[in-house]
């Protein structure tokens, strides 16, 4: 065995380091590789265009909206739902066994599986309130699988907020809402911003939990109403790089450098927002 | 003692969170515009006593009471508009807690809270108020500035003037000069004792010189009880009870 | 003076917090209802097939006649792919939190920090796809395989994929840990590494549970990567050089062509019922984990 303690520190820092590395090093690779090969594919027809010849030329433009219809519907539904029920748990729920239940359970459904989310969103929405598979079918489900998301984050910024503040509020004679209204919630705002923005983020790039409740294999036009199909990019990605044969590459890494720019763009939104608020909570 | 001039009645008040017992049977009544000092060990239920002025311990779900409480003849404790009673009986805590806004803001906050738009009124009341807690010379300059850069000393005096602008009847401080220097200690007695009259005044403290330089009357709490009540002077100077002289003298506390 | 009047403002904090506690309960009643669904949908298959013979059945033939609904096949699909994700994500992973929140300082931590972020980032169809294109012809030009959609290019992916949840939550555990702790070694002249391996790591070691546990729950949940890379053929596999496939990529190539209401389908939501109940206990051992630190 070495017995020089430094000559075994220098050993262990390196090995550290050289682990570190592996996780990076391929991510720097994958962004750069996926970069290189997409970019020739974007240009205004690509991101504008109908997919043609059985998406094997054309561009992309229903999948892009689709997407956008999904994120927007699942920001419709979970963010004034996540967001009211961390207040309720955190301010107004009682401290009891029942309480403690909810929590855990759903601390715990942010574990789970996203497909299982697909199979519940199949059997509740497309199946038993006869949505079909449809936009609001997606969306419900998608919103469903980043409730607790939503709801996690929005506890933490209001559990991070000094229990003082409240008592202080309160001593004034303001009453309860109020109080969270214009003392808690200001200063949870940036930790809640950012939950859901990652949140959005997960539902834009989400593939499983899509797959049969709204996504549509090739529908080369816009959806009418919240009861139609519409084709998302994750699920398009999916669908011609392994289902149909003799797509161009550059169609297939075209697709995927889109996706990856609006999901880590979002993901960049969230960092700046949270780094705004910083900024400003300083004083 | 005419009728009249008492402001909080208390009788045979009990209070206990779960099954400990944090006051027993406590009598007294409390004058207009005195300051009534509240002394005794940690635990003799002082801050429990303070927080039932104004219904504070509602928020603890443990918390259970026996007994009344009245203000101005009226049964707190009854079917009654809490916040109007936590506007009615100010409270300073321990600790400064200035809100995350500007000085200006934080005297501000209470009259936005309680619906009021006139910005000339509220202005008029945020200087009354900054002026009354001896500290508008300091931060006039720097209204706009954070709460949170004030000194602490300076803070407390705006959480101060922050109660006292909804316009209190009645002033509660929970040792509020425990975390503080002896100069800004000074200041705030300084206000207490000039809002003598104007306001009714409990303050509750660890620190007897405090309480003896300025309550009208002094209380001695141990234990849950209330073991006397007296005049100032007499509590310090010849007191009826052993214990309040132990505890006095420094025997123990 | 102290009458309860009602205001028009008065109403309106009524009405949000009568808005409030009806978002409250219902979020409750959807965590409820996923429970109730999953188990409706899928306990309909064991009127048909038996619990032991679903679990332990060697064969999943869900669409010949007579069907044959074995998951015995997909659960050690999940298994070795989950066990050699985890063999190469958590060595790697808690190392990698070890220097980031230990040694590395200033830029480089945070560079390294955002590296490890936008990998969580990254949609799992997008890495899956990727993983098709570069590591699984690698995989098979290297082992020499007549294919490298196998289990060991599968692990290396999913492996790639825990490593964000193991990495950020194992430097919480660390960072958590009082910085005075590491300042009593140091001032009694060990090194840093000493003080690191023999200090802060035991304190952390929950919380690195606990990110252990997550990380494996992420593997044995991933579904399209591991649908796009491991070949999905559902028989036991000899070695880790075999196509293999796992109860989530099965759900999500087979729900589309089953009918509503078969037996398939209920078998499908009988997979999903053991995936939830595997994740949701391994949550459970993670959260606990991490309470067990707080005392």
């Amino acid at each position: 065995m070495i017995k020089n303690p430094y000559l075994k520190e220098k050993i262990a820092f390196t090995l550290l380091f050289g682990a570190t590395v592996l996780v990076v090093l391929p991510v720097i690779f994958v962004l750069f590789y996926i970069v290189k090969q997409g970019w020739p594919a974007i240009n205004w027809e690509f991101l504008t265009q109908m997919p043609q010849k059985g998406m094997r030329a054309g561009g992309i433009f229903p999948a892009i909206i689709g997407t956008l219809y999904l994120v927007l519907g699942t920001l419709l539904f979970a963010l004034p739902l996540g967001v009211l029920s961390g207040v309720y748990l955190t301010e107004y729920a009682r401290d009891n066994g029942l309480t403690r239940l909810v929590k855990l359970a759903i601390i715990n459904l942010a574990g789970v599986p996203s497909v299982v989310y697909g199979l519940f969103g199949l059997g509740i929405f497309v199946v038993f309130l006869k949505f079909g598979a449809s936009i609001l079918a997606g969306s419900l489900t998608l919103a469903i699988m980043v409730l607790p998301i939503i709801i996690t984050t929005t506890r933490e910024a209001l559990d991070s907020v000094p229990q003082s503040f409240r008592q202080v509020s309160l001593s004034l004679g303001v009453s309860k809402w109020q109080t969270i209204r214009h003392v808690v919630l200001p200063h949870a705002m940036p930790g809640i911003l950012t939950g859901m923005i990652l949140a959005v983020s997960r539902a834009a790039g989400e593939t499983a939990p899509i797959l049969f409740t709204v996504a549509a294999f090739y529908l080369p036009r816009l959806p009418k109403s919240v009861f139609d199909q519409v084709m998302a990019l994750p699920y398009h990605l999916y669908v011609i790089s392994t289902q149909v044969p003799h797509v161009k590459l550059e169609i297939r890494y075209g697709t995927a450098l889109v996706l990856l720019i609006i999901v880590l763009s979002l993901n960049l939104v969230a960092i700046i927002v949270r780094a705004q608020f910083r900024k400003k909570k300083k004083w | 003692m005419v009728d009249s001039c008492i402001k909080i009645t208390i009788v045979d008040l009990s209070a206990s969170y779960g099954a400990v017992c944090a006051l027993k049977s406590l009598s007294l009544d409390v004058r207009e515009g005195e300051i009534l000092s509240v002394i005794g060990p940690s635990n003799s239920g002082k801050t429990t006593f303070l927080r039932c002025l104004n219904r504070f311990n509602d928020t603890n779900p443990h918390f259970s009471h026996r007994g009344m409480v009245t203000i101005n003849g009226i049964d707190i404790y009854g079917n009654i508009d809490v916040e109007m009673l936590r506007k009615k009986v100010g409270m300073v805590f321990a600790l400064p807690t200035v809100l995350p806004m500007s000085v200006w803001e934080n005297a501000a906050y209470g009259l936005r809270r309680h619906g009021i738009r006139d910005e000339r009124m509220i202005a008029l009341s945020v200087e009354n108020s900054l002026r009354a807690a001896y500290l508008w010379d300091e931060v006039k300059d720097r209204l706009e500035a954070a709460a949170l850069n004030l000194s602490g000393g300076q803070q407390q005096r705006l959480c101060l003037a922050r109660t006292l602008a909804v316009e209190p009847d009645i002033i509660l401080y929970d040792e509020p000069c425990s975390g503080l220097d002896p100069i800004s200690t000074a200041k705030i007695e300084e206000a207490m004792i000039h809002f003598k009259d104007k306001y009714t005044q409990i303050l509750v403290t660890n620190n007897t010189k405090q309480a003896a330089r300025v309550g009208n009357r002094t209380a001695f709490f141990l234990m849950g009880q209330m073991v006397e009540l007296d005049a100032t002077n007499k509590i310090f100077t010849s007191p009826s009870d052993q214990r309040t002289e132990d505890y006095i003298s420094g025997r123990f506390g | 003076m102290l009458e309860r009047h009602w205001t028009w403002h008065r109403v309106k904090e009524f009405l949000i917090e009568k808005c409030i506690y009806l978002s409250g309960v219902t979020s409750i009643v959807i965590v409820a209802l996923i429970f109730i669904f999953l188990a409706k949908e899928g306990f309909a298959l064991f009127k048909t097939v038996g619990v032991g013979e679903f679990l332990l059945g060697i064969k999943w033939y869900p669409i010949s006649h007579p069907a044959q609904f074995g998951i015995l096949p997909l659960i050690i699909g999940s298994l070795v792919v989950t066990i050699g994700a985890t063999l190469i994500a958590v060595p790697i992973g808690v190392a990698s939190a070890v220097y980031i929140s230990e040694v590395a300082s200033g830029k480089i931590k945070e560079v390294l920090k955002s590296g490890i972020e936008v990998l969580a980032a990254i949609p799992s169809v997008v890495l899956g796809f990727i993983g098709m294109m570069t590591l699984v012809p690698w995989v098979k030009a290297v082992f020499n395989l007549p294919t490298g959609l196998t289990a060991f290019s599968g692990a290396l992916m999913l492996g790639f994929m825990a490593m964000p949840t193991i990495v950020s939550i194992a430097e919480d555990a660390l960072n958590a840990v009082p910085k005075r702790y590491k300042e009593a070694a140091l001032a009694l002249g060990a090194t840093r590494w000493q003080a690191i391996w023999r200090v802060v790591f035991p304190a952390a070691s929950s919380g690195i549970v606990a990110a252990v546990m997550l990380g494996i729950g992420r593997v044995i949940g991933e579904t399209m990567a591991v649908m796009m890379i491991t070949g999905n053929a559902a028989r036991i596999p000899t070695t880790i050089f075999e196509p293999v496939r796992t109860l989530t990529a099965t759900i999500a190539a087979e729900m589309g062509e089953t009918v509503r209401g078969s037996d398939h389908y209920s078998a499908l939501f009988a997979i999903g019922i053991v995936l939830f109940i595997i994740t949701f206990m391994i949550n459970l051992i993670a959260d606990i984990a991490v309470h067990h630190k707080a005392k």
